[in-house]
């Protein structure tokens, strides 16, 4: 699909979808959203720019292979988990930063473990997409 | 930090899955870091094995939320010593591994997927929750399709969909229970079930369920009725993932059932009978499928079907005594079918291949390997000093204490189909002439491979026969075990006390 409009609109497409999942990450919380929706808003940005631009592109864009996104985002996601151990509370339980900070709000280690979520589901998509329109 | 103890075999298995995540595409440092990985767990698991057994139950409220409403951890001495056979299994099929599988088929991420696969039985020893159950049984079998289908030959695939279509019917089914269970409810915890099961009016529906229960559970154990998935599928991956399909998928299925009907659909007499009954036909039918296969892998695969039902036979007569005697089966069983599926690895290395009728000439050719090959092989009959037997006493104690003398002779018509088919088996296998087999010429035979790896292939079958010589004469050991664990079983009351009355950690 090499389409003139497409292949301009992907340019513009790629950060504004990468930005609009990452608002829907730290949104996640409370609301509806969260490192797994995010995570697909994110695989459906480099989906779509490799669509317009072809498969190479946006490995070319990616730089690394999107696979090693998943052992990052497990040991985020683990090591999130983790913490609590190491201050003598239960396994996963939150823990929060007192004071909230500026524009993202307040943070704790829910916050990581979801950011590990969203890289794994990143990591994931992008595999199965690339591994299958490889070999079709 | 100790009191998040029971978490670390969990936590451990994790890291190692992780970690060799990062290490996709060198096969020689995932090989090495699996070993030290299972090494360590085994330590681990040892230590929280002997901190359980001083200190009695421990529990554990994930995230500090109360127990009927958080997921709740929790390590009886029954889900250790799970645990403990799990890690001892995991260590011997690790090296194993990186002795006998093939790095083509290394390529594709199977050390990660195997330690996501002993996470998965990890977890689901370890929790108390039934719906975090199902969560680990789906990670067990994700991992282990995966597993079974690495490598793409079309023998493969043909068992994987076999073995893909029963146990994703297994797990609909586990769900559905598990939906009209939390309906009738309103509880997922499981101590907070067994208080809540009791008290529910409506017992043809909470029949019901058990019933579903057992059909979703019986699918994974591979009992009577629901067994044609297993002699279909196992004979057909690398000898080093059937050994841990063999040692341990079909038990995590027994464990589940013993745990929830001694939990949960307690002293219920119809589903007792029904238990049994489905033993009978289990011991009845897996021995005789054993006696007519020629594969000697499918021949394993139906003694694992016939010596389910030693456990399920247990669980039926419901006795403090039966109990502990299907306990002591299960860890006798986990060391010698794992160990038994290796064994069939290395018959397959050294000569290329495993049918009976081919092989022969072992014991001339390779006296001592066959005298370490007689150790699994006849601790599985159950000559006396040997593990099988000791089992077996308590079971046909317990049988004839509740009168079932079905089950009695079940038991020993069982037993005894199982001495024919590894007498044959030893007779063809061991004693007869050797065979002309046609020579493979891109097979990596035993005598061809480098010295590291026929050590990674001799060592493990070395360290289970040595833990299964240490069940046989230490017996005593382990029955004080067993009993400990039935006596646990049957008093469901401290189990619930343990998960409820469960102080949060401040």
């Amino acid at each position: 699909m090499s389409t003139l409009i497409l292949r301009t609109a992907s340019n513009y497409l790629l950060p504004v979808l990468l930005v609009f999942s990452i608002f829907i990450l730290l949104r996640g919380h409370y609301l509806p959203g969260g490192g797994f929706v995010g995570g697909l808003i994110a695989a459906i940005a480099f989906v779509l720019h490799a669509f317009a631009n072809g498969l190479d592109d946006t490995k070319n864009l990616l730089r690394f292979h999107p696979g090693f996104l998943m052992p990052v985002g497990l040991a985020l996601a683990f090591f999130s988990g983790m913490s609590p151990i190491f201050v003598d509370q239960a396994f996963m339980t939150g823990l929060w930063f007192p004071e909230p900070f500026p524009v993202i709000g307040n943070v704790g280690s829910a916050l990581f473990f979801d950011i590990g979520v969203y890289l794994v589901v990143i990591g994931v998509t992008l595999t199965i997409i690339f591994t299958i329109s490889e070999s079709a | 930090m100790t009191q998040q103890l029971i978490l670390y075999p969990l936590l451990l298995q994790l890291l190692l899955a992780i970690l060799l995540m990062f290490f996709w595409k060198r096969i020689g440092a995932q090989r090495i870091i699996s070993m030290l990985g299972s090494i360590v767990h085994l330590g681990v698991s040892i230590g929280v094995f002997a901190y359980i057994w001083n200190n009695g139950t421990q529990t554990i409220q994930a995230g500090g939320w109360e127990a009927p409403f958080g997921i709740t951890f929790i390590a009886d001495t029954f889900a250790i010593t799970m645990v403990l056979l799990t890690s001892i299994a995991g260590l011997a099929v690790s090296i194993f591994s990186s002795g006998s599988v093939i790095s083509d088929r290394l390529r594709f991420g199977y050390f990660p997927i195997f330690h996501f696969l002993l996470l998965g039985l990890t977890g689901a020893f370890l929790t108390g929750d039934i719906f975090n159950l199902y969560v680990w049984f789906e990670i067990i079998i994700i991992s282990s399709f995966v597993l079974i289908t690495i490598g793409g030959e079309k023998a493969q695939l043909e068992g994987a969909v076999k073995y893909f279509t029963l146990n994703f019917l297994a797990s609909i089914i586990f769900l559905t229970a598990i939906a009209v269970l939390y309906g009738l409810t309103g509880s997922l915890n499981m101590a907070d079930l067994a208080n809540k099961v009791a008290a529910v009016e409506n017992r043809a529906l909470v029949e019901i369920t058990a019933i579903l229960f057992l059909i979703g559970f019986g699918i994974k154990s591979a009992v009577f009725p629901l067994y044609f998935w297993l002699p279909a599928s196992y004979h057909t991956p690398p000898s080093a993932v059937s050994a841990i399909f063999g040692g341990l998928l079909t038990k995590v299925g027994v464990y589940a059932l013993i745990r929830v009907f001694t939990l949960i659909f307690v002293g219920d007499v119809f589903l007792d009978q029904i238990l049994l009954v489905l033993a009978i036909f289990t011991l009845f039918s897996g021995a005789v499928g054993a006696l007519v296969q020629n594969n000697i892998r499918k021949v394993f695969s139906y003694l694992i079907i016939c010596h389910i039902g030693y456990m399920i036979i247990g669980l039926g007569m419901f006795t403090e005594v039966a109990i502990a005697g299907a306990i002591f089966y299960l860890v006798h069983d986990i060391l010698v079918k794992t160990n038994l599926f290796m064994i069939s690895g290395l018959i397959y290395r050294i000569k290329g291949s495993n049918s009976m009728r081919a092989l022969g000439g072992f014991y001339a050719n390779y006296p001592k390997l066959s005298l370490l090959m007689f150790i699994p092989l006849f601790s599985l009959v159950g000559i006396p000093p040997l593990s099988g037997f000791w089992p077996k006493i308590s079971l046909i104690t317990a049988s004839f204490d509740t009168g079932s003398y079905w089950s009695l002779a079940a038991i020993i018509f069982a037993s005894f189909i199982t001495l024919v088919v590894i007498a044959k088996l030893w007779a063809e296998v061991f004693w007869k002439d050797a065979q002309e087999i046609p020579v493979r010429p891109k097979f990596r035979y035993y005598h061809k491979i480098k010295n590291i790896k026929r050590i990674q292939i001799i060592v493990p079958i070395v360290f289970l026969s040595l833990v299964t010589l240490y069940v046989g004469f230490g017996a005593e050991h382990i029955q004080t075990l067993a009993t400990r664990i039935s006596s646990e079983l049957m008093d469901n009351q401290q189990y619930i006390d343990a998960v409820l009355n469960t102080q949060i950690s401040e």
